[in-house]
């Protein structure tokens, strides 16, 4: 629409004397400020605003219909004081840590697996992705159904080779509940892990790991010492991403636990969530989405300056 | 590749990429299955003799036809597919523009809006959507498609932005520069010249934009309120579960015909998706 009108503008242009609206397009500043204009309204609307509006909230004590005063930090108090919080915070960093190790080891391994040449490759791999491409609310259920402590498969599984003998209850224990929670963020991120750093891969010519192997180094001396170097780069920014979509997590936890059972799984989204909008405290809830706020930024800072200094390198 | 014994191939590749693809498919067969098994078979304890955990004798589409009949199932179709489709049009439309301009103009703040785009792409949405919530309410958008329409966009057009400013770096500066010596204005330029070089960079943008904001599930679970509004992530969680109740059958049929239309997009775009996902992580 609007650029269809500036396109038979711009035509006319050569026709007719060029009118001030296409010079001004002319000098390179206007140009970059009129495309730069509708993101910038976009973003400033529905990230600044509601940013600066967040800090405003978790400073007041607003409920749903309730406009409230400004309490100062009373909100961030309350919720350091709040053993539900902290255990929130524990297992958000737990799972960050725990699922980023097994995500990158058996990414990686996935990865140098189908770096090879083998028949049905390209289906392979576009097969693989589809834990990552499908809508994580969805697969998630088909994990719910298959963790549901009557009709487990995977009790079913475990009983049949021998290795239990009564049911396990995935979901209602909270350290079993967050195994399986870890297990299915794993699994669903995985495909993104080995496509990125078989990417990755691809770029780091055989030939070095040929004159490694004609030097007589060991095929993991060569991955160690060749190919592990030179995929760092990717690996770190593929990790990095990784690790704030995790930390920031809702949807998984929502749907396997809800936070249950008896609070033991909440992460810092859900438990925002739930005091929020479940509970209505406005306040409250955003101050506790905001306490992920200096977490992430640490994250942000840390990846700039990681490919800040690749870079210039 | 893999040097020595043929048993040596099936230890260090074929059986752990054979398991590999296993675990990562299961689920996927679980829900094909649950969605054609009857109730009777469906509802049979893991530890009773008649469990059939891998086949169906009596496949049925009562499932199916009940998420149809019964819930607001194509409702819920129809808005994801008409929120995905527009907010990824309006990404791509900004996305596009902001990404030529960073890439290819200069003025002043360039690499500090570069990088700015670049923070906006990392700010996860569990970070506003309280804020964002009240913002969507004082504006009049709750529980409209307009609200989702809108604030997609904010974690789309970094992406796309920051795809297509690859893009436009690969494209050679001389091409632009002919078209200019021709006569071209710099809009000409860009607009007839450029941006049908970068159709393939459009392309893989599209279709990630296009899956993620089919994924999205925390905006649309607080500003959706009405059944007839939700889209299928939400209905799904919402409208399928009554207290404590699962209707796993319906709910593996929604979850199967929900993940179908992000499916084929994919299925035909695989290698347009796969050159979106690893260049939205070159930094």
């Amino acid at each position: 629409m609007a650029i269809a009108t500036i396109g038979a503008a711009a035509r006319q242009n050569r026709q007719r004397n060029p009118r001030p609206r296409n010079r001004l397009l002319e000098d390179e500043r206007w140009l970059a400020f009129t495309l730069l204009m509708p993101t910038a309204i976009l973003l400033g609307l529905f990230i600044a605003y509601p940013f600066f509006k967040g800090v405003m909230l978790s400073l007041s004590s607003s409920r749903v219909g309730i406009e409230g005063d400004f309490v100062g930090l009373a909100n961030f108090a309350k919720i350091w004081n709040d053993s539900i919080f902290r255990t929130a915070v524990w297992n958000t960093f737990w799972y960050t840590a725990v699922t980023t190790v097994f995500k990158l080891g058996f990414g990686l391994w996935l990865a140098l697996l189908l770096n090879r040449h083998f028949k049905g490759k390209a289906y392979i791999r576009a097969a693989i992705l589809l834990p990552f491409i499908i809508p994580t609310v969805l697969s998630t259920f088909a994990w719910k159904w298959m963790f549901d402590p009557t009709f487990s498969v995977i009790n079913w599984a475990l009983f049949k080779v021998g290795l239990i003998s009564a049911r396990i209850n995935w979901l209602g224990d909270p350290d079993l509940a967050m195994a399986s929670i870890i297990v299915v963020n794993v699994w669903r991120a995985v495909p993104f892990f080995a496509i990125s750093l078989l990417a990755g891969l691809q770029t780091i010519s055989p030939e070095l790991q040929e004159a490694a192997a004609i030097d007589g180094a060991r095929p993991w001396q060569r991955f160690w010492y060749v190919t592990w170097p030179l995929l760092l780069p990717v690996t770190m920014v593929v990790v990095l991403f990784s690790v704030i979509q995790t930390f920031a997590d809702f949807q998984l936890v929502y749907v396997m636990t809800g936070g249950g059972p008896a609070n033991a799984t909440h992460l810092f989204a859900t438990y925002a969530y739930q005091i929020g909008i479940g509970t209505g405290l406005l306040s409250e809830g955003a101050a506790i989405s905001l306490a992920m706020f200096p977490f992430l930024l640490l994250i942000v800072v840390v990846q700039l300056l990681y490919i800040r200094r690749v870079e210039t390198r | 590749m893999i040097e020595g014994a043929a048993w040596r191939r099936w230890v260090f590749f074929y059986i752990p990429l054979t398991l590999f693809v296993f675990v990562l498919l299961f689920p996927f067969y679980w829900m094909l299955i649950t969605t054609f098994r009857p109730d009777g078979e469906l509802y049979q304890p893991w530890n009773s003799p008649r469990y059939q955990p891998f086949w169906t004798s009596n496949p049925t589409l009562d499932h199916i036809k009940y998420l149809f009949a019964e819930t607001l199932f194509s409702a819920w179709l129809w808005n994801t597919m008409f929120i995905a489709t527009i907010s990824t049009a309006i990404s791509l439309f900004c996305g596009v523009l902001a990404g030529y301009a960073l890439s290819r103009l200069n003025f002043p703040f360039a690499g500090s809006l570069g990088t700015g785009i670049f923070v906006t792409y990392l700010v996860p949405q569990t970070l506003l959507f309280i804020p964002l919530a009240d913002i969507i309410r004082n504006f009049k958008l709750g529980d409209t498609p307009w609200s989702l329409v809108l604030t997609y966009p904010t974690f789309l057009i970094p992406f796309c932005t920051w795809l297509m400013m690859g893009y436009f770096k690969s494209v050679p500066k001389e091409l632009e520069e002919c078209a200019r010596i021709d006569g071209a204005s710099r809009l000409q330029a860009m607009l007839y010249i450029i941006i049908p070089v970068a159709v393939p960079g459009i392309l893989s943008a599209g279709i990630f934009a296009f899956t993620l904001s089919w994924n999205e599930f925390i905006y649309a679970l607080v500003f959706l309120s009405s059944p007839e509004q939700k889209t299928v992530p939400v209905g799904v969680t919402s409208e399928l579960i009554r207290g404590d109740v699962f209707f796993w059958g319906p709910l593996m049929a929604a979850a199967l015909l929900g993940s179908i239309p992000v499916a084929m997009v994919y299925s035909f775009f695989v290698e347009h998706y796969v050159a979106g996902l690893t260049g939205s992580v070159k930094g």
